[in-house]
Order: C-alpha cells, then structure tokens, then sequence
C-alpha cells in the first residue's frame, strides 16, 4: 500500500466527494418530490393519474440506470448543440455539463423506485386516523398535510434510510459520462499513477462513511418522533 | 463400443496434448486493449488484430523467435494485466513516462506521435494556458496528454477526463468540450472521417519531458532478457529501414523515434 499519490491528487478527491455531495443533495430532493407525487398518483381515483404514475414507475424500474442516464447524456443531450439558440444561451453551460443529466437521471430514478414505497406508506396508515381528521372537519388537504403524509413518512423512515444510501452509491454511475465524481477521482489517480488498489479502496472507504452517516441521520430523525406505544 | 469409446479418448489424450505442446514453449501473450485503435490496431471481421503496431510486432516476435499471440485486456487494466502475468508484453501506443516506469519498464522507443489539440472548424483557440483561459479542455485521462494538461492548464481552464477517446469524441461533437488534446496520428483520421468533419487541428502541444519520449513496448522489470531482445529487434528495425516500410502502409507523417 502505498498513499503518496495522495498529496499530489487529494484535491480530486475533496473536489469529487463534493460533487458527489451535490448530486446525492439535489437528486434526492428533487426525487422526493416527484415520488411523492408518484405515490398520492398511485393511489388516485383518477384512471388516467393512476395509469401514468403505475407507467412511469414500470418505465424507470424496468430498465438500467445507466441506460437512462446514457439516454439523456448521449442521447437527448447531443440534440442541444445542432440549435444555436440553445448554444448561445444562457443555459448552455448547464446543458453541456454532465451533472445536470445525472441529477435528472437520478431524480427520475428516486421518482421510480421511492414513489413505490410512499404508496406504501401511505396505505399503511390506519383508516381510523384519516377518520378521525375527516370527523374533526380537517379540510383534505390539511388531512394530507398534517395526519397522512408525516404518519407515512414516519413509517417509511427505515425505508427511506435505505433508499438513499442506494441513491448514494447510483451516484458512482455519474463517472462514466465524464462527472468528477469521488469514484471519477479515483479512476483519474489510477489512469495517472497506476495504483489500482489504493484509491479504489479509499473510494470505498468513503462510501462506507458517506452510507454510515446517512443511517444515523435516519435514525437520529427517527427517535426524534415520539412515538405512544399506549393504544 | 469399447473399441469405439477406447479410441475416442486416446484420439482426445493425442490431439490434446499435441495441441498443448508447442503452446506450452515460450508463448508470448502480447497485451493490446479491447477497443480498436485504428489504424494501430484493429479488430477485423474474422477476429484477428491488424494493424501498424500489430504489423510492428509480429516484426519483432519474427526477430527474436517468439509465438506470439495477441492478448485482449481493458486498457485501464492494462498495466495490473501485465504484472500480475496475464499479458507478457504491452504493445498498444503506450507512452513511455517516469510515472509508468515506477512499476514497469520499456524497450527502447518503437515510434513517436506529437500532441495535436483539435477543435471545432471557425472557433479562434490559441492553445496556450493563457489563450485557453475559461475553456473547457477534454482528454483521456489515463495518457501522458492528461498529465501534460494537468500540470500546465489547471489552473486557468477546466480539464475533462474521459475514460476512452470515443467518448471524448462524442461529447465534443455535442460542443460539451471546447477543445480536446489526443495523439497527432489518430487526429489526422479523426479529422477526415465523417464524426470529425467539423472539427480541424489547432496546433500541436510543445515538446514536453511529461509528453514522454516516444512510445514503447510495456515489460515487467524482471523480464531483463526479454527487454534485451526487444530493443535489439526494434534498433534492427530502425537501421534496416524495415520500420519505414511499414510506416507507409499507413501514415503520411514521419514517426521514427529520436
């Protein structure tokens, strides 16, 4: 094992665990948000709402990650630069980088897989608390607000702990469309230095932490809800 | 049927290790990576290697009497490929620099490639750090030519390390790069297929000791006899005027190693 690499590419690193940071950051967020939606479309009364929703989840879970992510890069990002409107505005630097497809990609993907889970959750709420808010005179939404969602959400905590440790390593996939990621990092430092095991386990290494971290997060967020044992 | 099932296996037993024999003496398992590098080495349709350094090597295996064969490995795996004994022999345009030599060693230089910066068609690029202030340059980041940018260019533009040159390829003819930095004799290709139509060449890099001396032929340190018969066949090659024979098949430009 040798580490004196380590001087000359420690930036990479830093700068990489940092745009890993980002897209775990904006990808989940956003992905939240559109899962979401995906579990109150799920169970809509509405045919056409619960139709799309039971669709786009069949679509992002029944094909490859990374073929979604070259989809967008390869495929619908390549489109932009034929346009000399899109090249010569303000948004082309953020369609040329590599990132925003992945964040896109990403958000997708949670929408997908986390939507699923929310429907779930939000099925596993007792019939008798949404009652209870409905014979308080609680509007639907306020009911959706106050009563359904946090009682889901609370229930799919340890879920969610493991949907974003997941997202956390999807967003390695970042390195194969020229994303500076930690694992883009390394693979530079192995590319230049020829140290193969060194920095592929400090990759992991980090991961281990970042996944580490997460879990606690969680379960920190988990005690804080009190929960009444008493029935 | 005993009769019959006897001679099957003798017949099996003989074939085998007839077969097995002249493979055991001395076969040289030459490296070169999967993805074709045309026209240095490429893959063709029957599945046997062509190519100038295919051309060159089998030059070399004739000189000092080896079986060669040609060995398919992923190009970042490459070096790990040969010190752990996979391959014998790296023979895939790879540069000779200090930082390889820390973990393998080469034959003396079998050819040379400048560094050609290539962009697209109209856009004015002066290729120097200053010039390309703000640009975006994208290069392969397991060659000599990332090391070069790294060392001269990150301070004041931003640097894309691709995986392999294809994908470099790619997201500069999506405009994501602004100019890219590769070897001269794929370039002048590159720019005459179809993909590099509205790219042109901007010049070539300076002579750089982080450019490298030229390209060589990847061993492990402990090969010493091998490396030995390498350079012999490669000077042989130089002198005899052979090399360039075998240059003109494929180039117009001059690629003998000072």
């Amino acid at each position: 094992m040798r580490f004196e690499w380590m001087s000359s590419y420690g930036q990479f690193f830093i700068d990489g665990l940092t745009i890993t940071l980002e897209l775990l950051l904006c990808s989940g967020v956003l992905g939240f948000l559109l899962a979401l939606a995906v579990g109150f479309g799920r169970l809509s009364r509405q045919p056409f709402i619960a139709w799309l929703s039971l669709s786009f989840t069949n679509l992002i879970r029944g094909t490859p990650l990374l073929v979604q992510i070259y989809v967008l890069y390869y495929g619908v990002g390549s489109l932009f630069v034929s346009f000399p409107a899109v090249r010569d505005s303000f948004l082309w630097p953020y369609l040329r980088d590599g990132f925003w497809y992945v964040v896109v990609a990403l958000a997708l993907s949670v929408g997908g897989y986390v939507g699923e889970v929310i429907k779930g959750g939000l099925r596993a709420v007792p019939k008798g608390e949404l009652e209870a808010a409905r014979a308080l005179g609680m509007p639907p939404f306020m009911t959706v607000r106050r009563i359904w969602l946090p009682r889901a959400i609370q229930i799919l905590l340890p879920s969610l702990a493991g949907e974003s440790v997941l997202l956390l390593k999807s967003t390695a996939l970042a390195s194969t469309v020229a994303v500076m990621d930690v694992l883009g990092a390394a693979n530079l430092v192995r590319a230049q230095t020829l140290r193969t095991y060194e920095p592929l386990l400090s990759v992991a290494l980090i991961y281990l932490v970042l996944a580490w971290l997460i879990e606690r997060v969680f379960r920190k967020l988990e005690r804080r809800i009190p929960v009444r044992s008493a029935i | 049927m005993n009769k019959t099932l006897k001679a099957t296996l003798i017949s099996c037993l003989v074939s085998t290790t007839l077969l097995a024999a002249p493979a055991m003496a001395s076969k040289l398992k030459i490296g070169i990576a999967a993805e074709p590098y045309p026209p240095f080495s490429v893959k063709q349709s029957s599945g046997q290697w062509s190519g100038f350094e295919i051309d060159l090597v089998n030059y070399i295996c004739k000189e000092i009497k080896a079986q060669c064969e040609i060995n398919e490995v992923a190009w970042d795996g490459i070096i790990p490929a040969l010190t752990s004994n996979k391959i014998d022999v790296i023979f895939n345009s790879m540069s000779i620099t200090a930082e390889r030599e820390k973990t393998i060693a080469f034959s003396a230089p079998y050819y040379y490639t400048p560094s050609m910066y290539v962009g697209p068609k109209g856009s004015k690029l002066t290729t120097t750090p200053a010039g390309l202030k703000g640009k975006i340059i994208g290069v392969q980041g397991s060659t000599s030519n990332a090391d070069f940018l790294k060392k001269n260019y990150s301070s004041t533009a931003t640097i894309k390390y691709y995986n392999t040159q294809d994908e470099l390829n790619a997201d500069m003819a999506a405009g994501r790069v602004d100019v890219m930095l590769m070897d001269a004799v794929p370039a002048v290709d590159f720019l005459q297929s179809k993909d590099g139509a509205a790219l042109e060449a901007k010049g070539m890099a300076p002579k750089d000791p982080l450019l490298g001396e030229g390209i060589g032929a990847g061993l492990r340190k402990s090969d010493v006899a091998l490396k030995k018969q390498f350079d012999a066949a490669i000077k042989k090659m130089q002198v005899s005027g052979d090399f360039k024979k075998i240059q003109k098949k494929y180039f117009s430009i001059d690629l003998t190693p000072k």
